[in-house]
Order: structure tokens, then C-alpha cells, then sequence
């Protein structure tokens, strides 16, 4: 393998849920993640982002091998992962690993920190000595900087920011190369928000990490990712390097998305772009481009078939038909 | 960034453990219930030394004493044997086959819920449709139809006994287990390679420990009570072994000369059967996660 | 001369009784709310933004479990003057939801799961105004469709379930607007909205606003929200008020250090700065309201504290513009640069 070898390689990947069923429900097929494709160099910080039903965390979740894809392949450190079983991910699973979302469910009520913190230590290396274990549960602990002192409480005598360092020294204390971390600050109030991101900025340059960052807030990602993805109905409809993007939104929903959300300073204002309408059905996704339904820009050719993500810069991909919408930076 | 510092101790919230004994204390019949087990423990294991009677002599010339009568404080059968020994004795019987039921039926019942909530799809199918097959028996028949075909001892009678109420704990621990396992923590345990095993025993079973606690409760009254009716109709403990069941037999030709001989027996079960019922409430109410919630 | 404001509230103070002591949520709140305004109430969790608002609703527990302090004078459409905190519960239930209305932040929760909405808008028209059955269905339509969903009528007869989150939250937001209330308390109301959503649920509430010069008092944590829809900001911690003023100067001025530290935490989308500082975290987390610091509440987190901060609580004085601030060093924090 090349040093420039991308870490994490996705190809094609398609996941889709059966739901209903059952006696006398009708089965339907949700098709969360439709034929999405990227890569993430060692060292990157890819963002993805999207709302709710965009596939974004369904995406994070198969990367990481939390539920086997439809379809397509997943690369890690080179090596096809898509099919492999629960015996033989074992091994691998050390190495990427994922944060949660919710600090409350994402940590079992019932142990105390010594043993959520060091438990990937006991299922992977149980050969460790309590003495060896120990120093390495303090270690992250200090890393995510939560005083030992915790060390034998329960997560429900924590915060929520406090619960998220849990969760992110767990993840951190086998030494991963690759975190997926699924909108790790959603959760938690402002305040503490920066404290969270400044601390996944730290824990990233020193271990020299490579992450897949999920969020439905455009400026977290902005601030925290070299690349970002944007995510709809399941398919990416644009991608590009997070400055680059920020400069010239393409796709018409990313300028939807971007205009939407709030600026805290009321001296910026921003024409706003309403979007009409509901999130279509993803049972029932509109023909042609998802997004044309909701699209002020569509045309009748929206409705043929679906666009493909085409570079309309270098690096700098999106999934529209049209290249006469791009919209500058904001102010 | 100062954050090490700034994160001085939570406030020091109450543990779950003590939460849930503050709810418990609350329960007054609970109480009662576990004060009533206690005694009736005690009293069972250690009372027969303390009355200078043998529970199967047999002394005809003091036949039917009445309560009270004879230096026989709860008077004797139509032997001449005291009732308060064979009533302690037959709790001993009693109290070990409720407990040793229970331990079978929840450890059995435990595994299979575990295994059918954690593995899902046909394993799960399988298995719950076994429980809905073995629950459309009427337990009793069932009961009698095994022991008429084993020769009853504490030992087979335990087998049997928990052979036919692991249902009840196996249905609860699958649905817990189901309910708990696309919680992100089990994910979490997944995303680092844990076994299967690994997720079962030391993830998901601390957090069903409450309903299987409360469900083995609640299955020791039932036990006792089953016993009592096998051996009432003459298939469980034999005599002149004393059950509360077989003493309650006993007790029927004599129901109109002698009914101390029933009420006593009968008392003891009413007694243990709603003590264990009165606490599988108080710790339905003690252990109920939502209320740990926040 | 100002008019009469619409709410009066003064002193307001709520505390839980609790197994280990008195918790008290709120802390001596005062504020006036006009006609047409639109009052932001900012804080984090645990801050008591939540609890004064059920407070003014009297919808928290009541005594012993709950006391209130304080008053809350409104001024009803007949130019009557209640307090709220002493109303009689009866006459309390009459202006709710007819003169004052609430909205969540989950609508799901709000709506009753096996009744059909146009049923439950009805109801609320049917209690206050005792319109018949069939002109209240008719104004449930008129309503929805005022809250921009579409083929209103239609959907008088859908269950709650069979809608998304945002024309859920369109629903109550009809619900609450069924008897052109004067005040409207929104608690986070778009919080559990993707910001799409967010953004078409703030313009119906500027534009309903607009049409009908009702009173919103809106309680969020998202300060793009207070800078997108507030005319004054009330920002609170560890239930009190630590800074109160019109909108502009607070969030471009801030005088409170938590103010500024709330600010300064939130990522900017400029393409040119991306990612190229930290940002400025507020240490710590908020205090237990069972153990509050004896001196200012923010003091341990606040980076410009001295040790007089710690000492005593500092009183919520003017500082210009009809701006209050809570802070001992509000002048000196002014001359220095944010």
C-alpha cells in the first residue's frame, strides 16, 4: 500500500432497511444510504452533513461495520471490510472506532467508569494485568481531562459533556486511526459544545487521527473538518473542501441548508431560501433528483433520471444538472 | 483550557441501589412480606431444635390434642404427633423447594430470554414459540402428568416444578433484552469486538437484573403454592414426610373434629405465598428502571 | 410614555421542594412584556428559562412541592389585571390557552396520539368561546391553513401521527393561536426541528406575530434563533437573570462575561477564519442548584473573576442603552476589547 493511500474507501454503497411486514403489514424497502462513494485520506477530517432521513448517521453506522451494507464495498487501511464476519472484524475493530450521539444511552447504566472505559480493553487484550489496565484507563481518562477521581462512578452522576468525555475516552484508549463520530455535540448545551469540539480538535493532532464527522450544524462542521459531504435522502449531493465550499455553495439544497440556518451576529443577514414543503417519503423518493420536488431551480429534466455527482471544480463535486445556481459566501 | 480542573465530582447524586431501597421501605406490605420471610426462614431452619418433640413420633394416647392442650402449643394430629414441629419441618420442605424452583426456572429462563432477545430473528421465533407451547399446557396437568411418572422427591419435585415456570421469567428477560438491544451502549460493546457472550452476560444482564429479580420473586410463592397443590393430591412429598400440601390432605377427614389440623397448614401457605407476592410488588416498584431515569 | 406592558412579572421566584432540600429554579425574575414584542429568554439547561415559564403558566406542581414567589400581573383583552401567581385555578384554566398559550418543543408529546387534530383545535375553541361543533371544525381549517399546511381541511382528520415533525409543530402552533391569544410562551419550540424546518416556523411565527400584535416570549438555547426573531434578550443562569436588553447591543455588546463566553462559543461560517482558532470554551459546567456558589453563580467558570466575585452575589444594575447587567466588572470588561 502507497503512503497516499486513502484510509477509508467507500464505494457504491447502498443500504437499505425492510420495514413493515409482518401478518398483514406491507413490506417496504427505506433506502437510507443510495450509492455513495468517497475517500478519506490518513490525517482527514471528512464532514457529512444533512438532516433528518438523510442517511447521514445510517452512512456512519455501515462504515463502521455496525450493520452489513446492501451493496457496494467498504476499503479500511486497504482491505475490503464490507463482508467480513463478527470473528473477523474483531481484530480490526480496535482501530476504528465510533462516538455516540446521545452520552445517555451511549453508556451502560449499570457499570461504573473504570468498566465502560477500560471494557475495550477487557474484551480485546484480556490478557492485560489489572495493574497494566488500570494506568491505561487513567491515561484516557486524562486524555478527555476527567479527574481520576471518577473513576468508580456511575454515568448517570455525570453531565452531559462530562458523559461525552466518557464516550470519547472509550473510543480513544485503543488507539484507533479511524473515529466516526455521529453528531457527538448535539446533545450537550452551548457551553459546553466548544469544550467537546476543542477536545476532539486536540485529541485529533495528537494522535494524528482521521475522522468521518457527522452533523446537522453547517458551522461545526466548518470549523472542524478539512472536507465536507452533504447529504440528501441518502445520496451526497455535494462534496468538496470545506473552504471551497463555503465559498460557492453548488447544489441548490446546500444553499437551502446554508441559508437556514441561524447566525448569532444581527448584523449579518442573509437572504434567506425557504424551502417549500416536507422532506419527500423515503419510501417513495421523487423520480429523477430527490431534491427537485422542494428545488426552485428544477427543470423538466430533473425529473428523467438521477443526476450524476459531476466536478464542477477541481475537487469539488455536485450532484445537479444545472451549473448556473452556484451561490457566493454569505455577508 | 482549564476543564480538568472546572470538572470538580458531580453533586453526589444517590446510587441506584439505595434509591431503589428508599422506594422499597416506602411499601408497607413489602415490608411486612420480607419481615414475614424472615421469620418464617429462621423459624423453619432453626425452630425444630428449639421444641423437644420429634416430628414422626408417633404417641397415640395423645391423639387430636386441641392447640394449647398437652404442652402442645399448636396441638397434635391423629397420630399424636405435634403440629407445630411437623408444620416447621414441612417448611423447611416447603421453603426449599420454593427457593430451589425458583433458582431453576430463572436460571433456565433467564438463558433462553437472553439468547432469544439478544440473537433475534428464527432463534428468537423458535424459542418464544416453545414458551407459548409450554405456557398452553395447564401447569397443573402438566405438573401431575411428570409426577406421576417420577418418583417424587425434593429433588425431582424442584425439577418438575421448575420445569413448568421458567416462562414467566423468560418472557420478561426477552423483552427486556430486546428493548435494550439497539441501545447505543450494546452498539458500543459491537463496534469493540465484543463477543456475543460478552454482550449477553456482562452488558444486557446487569440491566434485566430487575425484572428477574422481581419475576423470581414472585415465582418462589408460585412454587411454593404448586408444591403444596401436588402434594395436597397425594403425587408430591410422601408421608410421613411433612409438606404443607400432604398435611393439608391429611387434615380433610378430620375438617369438622379437628380443624386446627387444616387451618394451620393452611395459614402457613397463605402466609408465604402472599409475603413473596407483597415483595415481588414492593420490588416491581423498587427496581423499575424508568424511575432511575434522571 | 411607554403603554401598559401586557405582563408584568416581579420577583419571581420558584423552588422545588426536594428529598435533599429546597432547589430553588428560579431566582427573583422581573420583567415587562408589550404588546407586539418579542422577548427572547436565553440559557442553558438547568438556567430556570423552562421553570419561570410553566411558573407564569401554573403549570409546575403545586405547594408543598412547589413555591412560588413573586407576582405576575397581566393585563387581559377586557383590560382587567390578574396576577397570575394567585389567580384561582379556575379562572387560571380560562385564560389559559385562551389569552396566554404555550408551545413545546415536542409537539408529539402535546398532541393527543388517538384524537384527530381538527377534534383537539376544536376542543380549545369549543371550552373558551363555546362555539358549536361545526364552527369550530370550520375555524380548525381556517387555522390550519393560516399555519401554512397545506390542503388544511383535508388534514382536520388526520391523527397526529400520520405528520411530520414540523407540520406537528404547525399544529400546535394553530392550536395555541385558536383564540388569538395576547401572549404567546414558546419553550424551544424548533429545537427538535432540522434547521430547514426551523427556518419555516420562525417566519409563521414573525409573520402571525405581525398579523395579530400578540406578545412572544421565546425560550431557546440557539442564539442564531434569539438573533433571528428577538426584539430583547433575557439571558439566564442558575435561574437568574444575568443580563437583559434589546437584542442588538447584547449580542453584539455583551457585558456579561457568560453572555460573551455563549457567544464566542459558537463556530462562524466565514470562509476566510475556517477552523483557524480554537474556540473559547467556557470551562465547567453549570452549578448544582442545590449547592450554589455563596458569591456571583458564574464566578467559578468566568475567566475575568476576581475575588470579590466570589464573595457576595453582584446586584443586576443598569448599564446604559436599558441594558441590565449582573456582573461586579461590567465596566471594566466594556473598555477592554471582546
Amino acid at each position: 500500500m502507497t503512503a497516499g493511500a486513502p484510509l477509508v474507501e467507500v464505494t457504491g454503497l447502498r443500504q437499505w432497511f425492510r420495514v413493515g411486514g409482518g401478518f398483514f403489514g406491507r413490506q417496504d424497502t427505506v433506502r437510507a444510504v443510495e450509492d455513495v462513494s468517497f475517500a478519506i485520506a490518513r490525517g482527514e477530517v471528512l464532514g457529512l452533513v444533512g438532516e433528518s432521513g438523510s442517511g447521514k448517521s445510517t452512512l456512519g453506522r455501515a462504515v463502521v461495520r455496525m450493520s452489513v451494507p446492501t451493496a457496494g464495498t467498504i476499503r479500511f487501511e486497504g482491505r475490503d471490510i464490507t463482508r467480513l464476519g463478527r470473528r473477523a472484524l474483531r481484530p480490526i475493530r480496535p482501530r476504528m472506532q465510533f462516538i455516540f450521539q446521545d452520552p445517555f444511552a451511549s453508556l451502560n447504566p449499570r457499570m461504573t467508569v473504570r468498566q465502560i472505559v477500560g471494557a475495550p480493553l477487557a474484551i480485546q487484550r484480556p490478557e492485560l494485568d489489572p495493574a497494566a489496565r488500570a494506568g491505561r484507563v487513567a491515561e484516557a481518562l486524562q486524555t478527555v481531562e476527567l479527574s481520576p477521581a471518577h473513576l468508580d462512578r456511575y454515568p448517570h452522576e455525570f453531565s452531559g459533556g462530562q458523559r461525552q468525555r466518557i464516550g470519547i475516552a472509550r473510543a480513544l484508549i485503543m488507539e484507533p486511526r479511524f473515529l466516526v463520530a455521529d453528531e457527538p455535540v448535539s446533545a450537550l448545551d452551548v457551553s459546553i459544545q466548544a469544550q467537546i469540539l476543542n477536545l476532539l480538535i486536540a485529541v485529533r493532532q495528537k494522535l494524528g487521527l482521521t475522522m468521518l464527522f457527522i452533523s446537522h450544524d453547517l458551522a461545526v462542521v466548518g470549523h472542524l473538518c478539512d472536507r465536507v459531504a452533504v447529504m440528501y435522502l441518502g445520496r451526497i449531493v455535494e462534496i468538496a473542501p470545506t473552504r471551497a465550499l463555503f465559498r460557492c455553495l453548488r447544489h441548490p439544497y446546500s444553499q437551502a441548508l446554508f441559508s437556514a440556518a441561524p447566525v448569532a451576529d444581527p448584523t449579518l443577514r442573509r437572504p434567506r431560501i425557504l424551502l417549500t414543503g416536507d422532506l419527500p417519503s423515503p419510501l417513495a423518493p421523487p423520480s429523477g433528483c430527490a431534491f427537485r420536488s422542494r428545488c426552485r431551480h428544477a427543470l423538466p429534466a430533473c425529473a428523467t433520471a438521477v443526476p450524476p455527482l459531476r466536478e464542477a471544480a477541481p475537487g469539488h463535486a455536485v450532484r445537479c444538472i444545472r451549473d448556473d445556481v452556484a451561490l457566493g459566501p454569505p455577508g | 483550557m482549564s476543564a480538568a480542573e472546572a470538572l470538580a465530582p458531580a453533586p453526589p447524586a444517590a446510587r441506584p441501589r439505595s434509591r431503589a431501597w428508599r422506594r422499597f421501605r416506602r411499601h408497607r406490605l413489602a415490608l411486612f412480606g420480607a419481615a414475614a420471610i424472615v421469620v418464617m426462614v429462621i423459624a423453619a431452619a432453626a425452630g425444630p431444635w428449639l421444641i423437644p418433640f420429634d416430628p414422626l413420633h408417633i404417641d397415640l394416647r395423645h391423639r387430636f390434642q386441641p392447640p394449647a392442650g398437652g404442652g402442645h402449643l399448636f396441638g397434635t394430629d391423629q397420630l399424636g404427633r405435634d403440629l407445630l414441629i411437623r408444620l416447621l419441618m414441612a417448611g423447611r420442605i416447603s421453603l426449599t423447594i420454593g427457593f430451589a424452583a425458583m433458582t431453576v426456572s430463572t436460571a433456565f429462563g433467564t438463558v433462553v430470554g437472553i439468547t432469544a432477545g439478544y440473537y433475534g430473528g428464527a432463534l428468537r421465533i423458535a424459542l418464544m414459540r416453545f414458551v407459548d407451547a409450554v405456557l398452553c399446557f395447564p401447569q397443573i396437568f402438566l405438573l401431575l402428568v411428570l409426577a406421576a411418572f417420577i418418583q417424587p422427591s425434593i429433588a425431582t419435585l424442584t425439577l418438575i416444578i421448575g420445569a413448568t415456570s421458567w416462562m414467566e421469567v423468560a418472557r420478561v428477560v426477552e423483552g427486556q433484552v430486546r428493548s435494550l438491544r439497539e441501545r447505543d451502549f450494546i452498539l458500543a460493546a459491537e463496534t469493540l469486538g465484543a463477543s456475543g457472550r460478552y454482550v449477553m452476560f456482562r452488558e444486557l444482564l446487569p440491566n434485566a437484573i430487575g425484572p428477574i429479580i422481581v419475576a423470581a420473586t414472585l415465582t418462589v410463592a408460585r412454587a411454593i403454592l404448586m408444591e403444596a397443590y401436588v402434594s395436597f393430591l397425594g403425587y408430591g412429598i410422601q408421608p410421613p414426610m411433612a409438606s404443607w400440601g400432604n398435611m393439608l390432605n391429611n387434615a380433610q377427614e378430620y375438617l369438622a373434629s379437628a380443624p386446627w389440623l387444616a387451618i394451620f397448614p393452611g395459614a402457613a401457605i397463605t402466609l408465604a405465598v402472599a409475603s413473596f407476592n407483597f415483595v415481588g410488588d414492593g420490588l416491581r416498584d423498587a427496581l423499575d428502571a424508568r424511575l432511575d431515569l434522571h | 410614555m411607554a403603554q401598559e406592558p401586557l405582563l408584568e412579572v416581579s420577583h419571581l421566584s420558584v423552588t422545588f421542594a426536594t428529598e435533599n432540600g429546597p432547589l430553588p429554579a428560579v431566582r427573583d425574575v422581573s420583567f415587562r412584556l408589550s404588546a407586539g414584542e418579542t422577548l427572547a429568554l436565553v440559557g442553558e439547561s438547568g438556567s430556570g428559562k423552562s421553570v419561570a415559564s410553566l411558573a407564569l403558566m401554573r403549570l409546575v406542581p403545586p405547594a408543598p412541592r412547589v413555591s412560588l414567589g413573586g407576582s405576575a400581573h397581566f393585563c387581559a383583552a377586557d383590560g382587567s389585571r390578574h396576577d397570575l401567581l394567585a389567580l384561582a385555578p379556575d379562572a387560571m384554566r380560562r385564560l389559559r390557552g385562551n389569552e396566554i398559550s404555550m408551545i413545546f418543543q415536542e409537539p408529539m408529546t402535546s398532541l393527543n396520539p388517538v384524537h384527530r387534530i381538527g377534534e383537539q383545535i376544536a376542543e380549545a375553541i369549543i371550552f373558551h368561546q363555546g362555539a358549536s361543533h361545526r364552527a369550530a371544525l370550520a375555524r380548525a381549517g381556517e387555522l390550519l391553513e393560516k399555519v401554512g399546511i397545506p390542503d388544511a381541511h383535508r388534514r382536520l382528520s388526520a391523527f397526529p401521527h400520520h405528520l411530520s415533525g414540523g407540520m406537528r409543530q404547525r399544529v400546535m402552533i394553530a392550536m395555541a393561536l385558536a383564540c388569538t391569544p395576547r401572549v404567546l410562551i414558546a419553550d424551544e419550540p424548533t429545537t427538535a426541528l432540522d434547521v430547514t424546518v426551523q427556518a419555516q416556523i420562525l417566519e409563521l411565527l414573525k409573520e402571525l406575530q405581525h398579523a395579530n400584535g400578540m406578545a412572544v416570549v421565546f425560550i431557546t438555547h440557539n442564539l442564531g434563533v434569539v438573533a433571528e426573531i428577538a426584539d430583547r434578550v433575557m439571558v439566564m443562569y442558575a435561574g437568574l437573570i444575568v443580563e437583559e436588553g434589546a437584542m442588538v447591543p447584547v449580542m453584539t455588546r455583551p457585558r456579561m462575561p457568560y453572555t460573551r463566553g455563549l457567544l464566542h462559543s459558537v463556530p462562524r461560517i466565514d470562509p476566510e477564519t475556517l477552523g483557524s482558532a480554537p474556540l473559547t470554551a467556557i470551562p465547567g459546567t453549570v452549578p448544582d442548584p442545590l449547592h450554589l456558589p455563596p458569591g456571583c453563580a458564574f464566578a467559578p467558570r468566568c475567566a475575568h473573576a476576581e475575588p470579590a466575585c466570589a464573595a457576595a452575589p453582584p446586584p443586576l444594575e443598569p448599564a446604559g442603552e436599558g441594558r441590565l447587567v449582573r456582573c461586579r466588572r461590567w465596566r471594566a470588561l466594556a473598555e477592554a476589547p471582546a
